[in-house]
């Protein structure tokens, strides 16, 4: 079911980047600010935001580019009006994004249903700090996994990816904006106060280096009109209000032609092509990093931040003789669950570092099924773990 | 509209049958309640208005009034409870080409809503809102709402309610809305000439137009009958233009203030924005790869054309005259 008629995400048209959003060369740079680089450089306009730490600075960013760039800067009210401007803006024509953390990504929750409901492409970044409620502004964690995915209430999926520096902030804020188009679905950016707020080299490349998948308006004639093919695909043209189709949508379930029809028919129809334009392309649109997985006795799953400290106990682990792997996750939803499937079959364990209770280890520990053990290693956050207890994970494991 | 024969027959005759998406006819509406009426008003004042049906965006929250949108033959946004201003704010900062019209009810706007409300008017974001103001949550039953009158009868408040409600013009001409007036349905002429007004100018307007849900509102409070109301208002109201906001609060079967309060003009949010980047940038600076001067050609431009679809439109004779 990978391919469709309209071709892969694999085969998504692509074009140079619009060279007034690419600040091309070697910079020194925060991770937030390369958000804010990453979005311009994809052929973002429109940036509505509440200011909030530790994300802040991606907002600030844009909000002094914007004038150069051409593109618009708003502060809104709240949260909640944010996301509510780009739903408006993303269907008005702009490629659209905001920045936040917990305590607005709670917020930006209602309307994150309405645009994953109406398939309305935006860029969310969510810069973690400890939670839950107001919890500890300046300090890293990675908490907010799962309510990436299951924030909004009702089924439905979104793509959320994790950058593990500042390099990555800016290149996977371009995927996002290219995935988010292709599949005209949110795409969250899950990264931490830690990556945010790391200066790092970051090297933007040449407008014509940078591959960006343009929004895709419907050309074709006004009978023929859908916002919405039901067929479990991505690739499908958006509209742009003004251009004559007269669209309607609504956060009620809908048929193409974007039209209320609540039956338990309709539902069945609309939900299963969102949940299945994402997850049944997964192999499209998952990425990964492994590292002699091959051979392996034990594989350490980590993402963002973590994966950094896991590196050390990894090179540790090795000198003592232990057979360490290791899977980074660069794509958080969907899941690699067939991955993850086929490494269970090939190890003792698997070791899930990561900084929060214990969230990611659920889908490792579900996609395992029990074919090997997996060993949490969380931390309430606040802080990164320390590289040594992660061994001690891994010395466990590989007994 | 109750037999198939009637509306199919609706659908053929009907004035506003441009203006509405006439296949997804009959409406939800209840027999008698006002919001027919107000997009009768509002279909008029558009085909008045001259502006290009293609190049106008109709934005609604959730409830009876909310359903607007989806019966606009308009590209149109049916939002979440409450959010149909911050969209339409992106929707217009993203294409200032766009007329922009917020139609929703008032426990939409001014409730869950409010913040965004008084927000865009201090802004004075580029858009008509358009409230339409029941004294009641009528989608979800008739529950209390910030405009319900004190002692009023609704089903959160059993016993009458208790709560000081808001004075909507007063709101957002406190708030900083450039247009502030309020009518009922009863008077349709002066809600269509709002709308026309409105979508003329530019800046934050804000009509509130008044009509007691006939099925929840009179119904319990025993105030009789769609019939009776449209009485009721001639008697009632009052026509003050220009009126202090202070003085427009409503109480339970009290006199209503109506009129055209405010019609100031003083820069948009996007204005402001051009303003002060010229200022930062230059003659040259650009929004979405247009400067100003190339963009206010191109509103010039389209400004000439609604001049004359304007015209023309008002040589024909009145719709449902
Ligand atoms: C977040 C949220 N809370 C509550 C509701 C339930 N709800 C639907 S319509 C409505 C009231 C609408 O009242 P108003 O805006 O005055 O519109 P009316 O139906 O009176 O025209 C409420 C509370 C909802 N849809 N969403
Ligand atoms: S419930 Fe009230 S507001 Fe809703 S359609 Fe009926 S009369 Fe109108
Ligand atoms: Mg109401």
């Amino acid at each position: 079911m990978n391919k469709t008629k309209n071709g892969g995400y694999a085969e998504a048209q692509r074009v140079a980047a619009d060279p007034k959003g690419v600040d091309a060369g070697a910079h020194f740079m925060d991770g937030d600010h390369a958000i804010a680089e990453g979005g311009l450089a994809a052929g973002c306009r429109f940036f509505a935001g509440y200011p909030i730490t530790p994300s802040t600075e991606t907002a600030e960013r844009f909000a002094e580019r914007a004038p150069e760039v051409g593109a618009l800067f708003i502060q809104m009210e709240d949260e909640i009006a944010s996301i509510a401007a780009l739903i408006g803006a993303a269907w008005g024509g702009q490629k659209v994004m905001t920045v936040t953390c917990g305590p607005g990504f709670s917020l930006m929750v209602e309307n994150l249903g309405l645009a994953a409901m109406t398939e309305t492409p935006m860029v969310i970044a969510n810069v973690q700090r400890g939670g839950p409620s107001t919890g500890m502004p300046t300090l890293t964690a990675q908490q907010d996994m799962m309510q990436a995915k299951w924030g909004p209430h009702g089924d439905n999926a979104i793509i959320a990816l994790c950058p593990d520096s500042p390099q990555e902030c800016f290149d996977l804020t371009v995927e996002a904006f290219n995935l988010s188009e292709f599949y005209r679905v949110p795409v969250i950016i899950l990264t931490d106060e830690t990556v945010g707020h790391m200066h790092e080299k970051v090297v933007i490349p040449p407008a014509d280096q940078i591959p960006v998948v343009p929004r895709n308006n419907y050309k074709g004639p006004k009978e023929d009109f859908r916002p919405y093919q039901f067929d479990c695909q991505g690739g499908h043209p958006m509209t742009q209000a003004g251009d004559g189709y007269r669209f309607h949508i609504t956060g009620l379930t809908h048929n193409e032609r974007g039209y209320p029809a609540a039956t338990a028919e309709q539902n069945k129809i609309l939900l299963t092509h969102l949940i299945e334009k994402i997850n049944g392309n997964a192999d499209q649109i998952i990425r990964l990093d492994e590292d002699q997985i091959e051979g392996a006795e034990v594989v350490v799953v980590s993402y963002g931040i973590t994966s950094r400290i896991a590196v050390k106990a990894m090179q540790d682990a090795r000198k003592e003789g232990i057979k360490v792997g290791s899977l980074r996750l660069i794509t958080i939803w969907p899941f690699c669950e067939k991955r993850i499937e086929e490494i269970s079959s090939q190890v003792k364990a698997i070791v899930v570092a990561e900084l929060n209770y214990g969230q990611m280890v659920r889908e490792v520990e579900r996609s395992a099924a029990g074919r090997c053990k997996v060993i949490s290693v969380n931390s309430c956050g606040g802080a990164v773990h320390d590289p040594q207890e992660i061994l001690d994970a891994i010395r466990r494991a590989a007994q | 509209m109750s037999t198939l024969n009637d509306i199919a027959q609706f659908k053929q005759v009907s004035p506003m049958s441009g203006i509405l998406r006439m296949e997804r006819m009959p409406h939800i509406w209840c027999p008698g309640c006002g919001i027919g009426s107000e997009v009768n008003s509002f279909a008029e004042a558009i085909r008045r208005s001259g502006i290009d049906q293609d190049k106008l965006t109709v934005i609604s929250g959730i409830g009876c009034t909310g359903r607007v949108a989806g019966y606009s033959n308009f590209d149109s946004i049916h939002t979440t409870h409450g959010r149909a201003i911050p969209v339409a704010t992106g929707m217009h900062l993203a294409n200032p080409k766009l007329k922009v019209v917020v139609f929703s009810g008032e426990g939409d706007l001014s409730g869950i809503g409010g913040n965004h409300l008084i927000h865009a008017a201090r802004r004075n974001m580029d858009m008509v809102v358009i409230c339409n103001n029941n004294f009641t949550y009528g989608m979800t039953g008739g529950q209390v709402t910030p405009t319900t009158p004190g002692g009023a009868i609704a089903s959160t408040t059993p016993y009458g309610n208790y709560e000081y409600p808001f004075s909507l013009p007063f709101l957002a001409d406190a708030a900083g809305a450039t247009y502030v007036a309020r009518w009922t349905s009863v008077h349709a002429r002066n809600v269509t000439q709002a709308i026309e007004e409105a979508l003329a100018r530019k800046g934050f307007s804000f009509i509130e137009i008044i009509s007691p849900c006939t099925t929840l509102y009179l119904r319990r409070n025993r105030l009789g009958d769609g019939v009776d109301w449209l009485q009721y208002f001639q008697e009632n109201t009052v026509i003050k233009h220009g009126c202090d906001t202070r003085e427009t609060a409503i109480d339970y079967q009290g006199k209503i203030v109506i009129g055209k309060f405010v019609d100031k003009q003083k820069p948009t949010y996007l204005e402001s924005v051009d303003k002060r980047y010229v200022q930062v940038v230059g003659d040259d600076y650009q929004l979405y790869g247009k400067t100003v001067p190339e963009r206010e050609a191109e509103e010039k431009a389209e400004q000439e054309r609604i001049a004359a679809r304007r015209a023309a439109a008002l040589a024909e004779p009145e719709a449902g005259a």
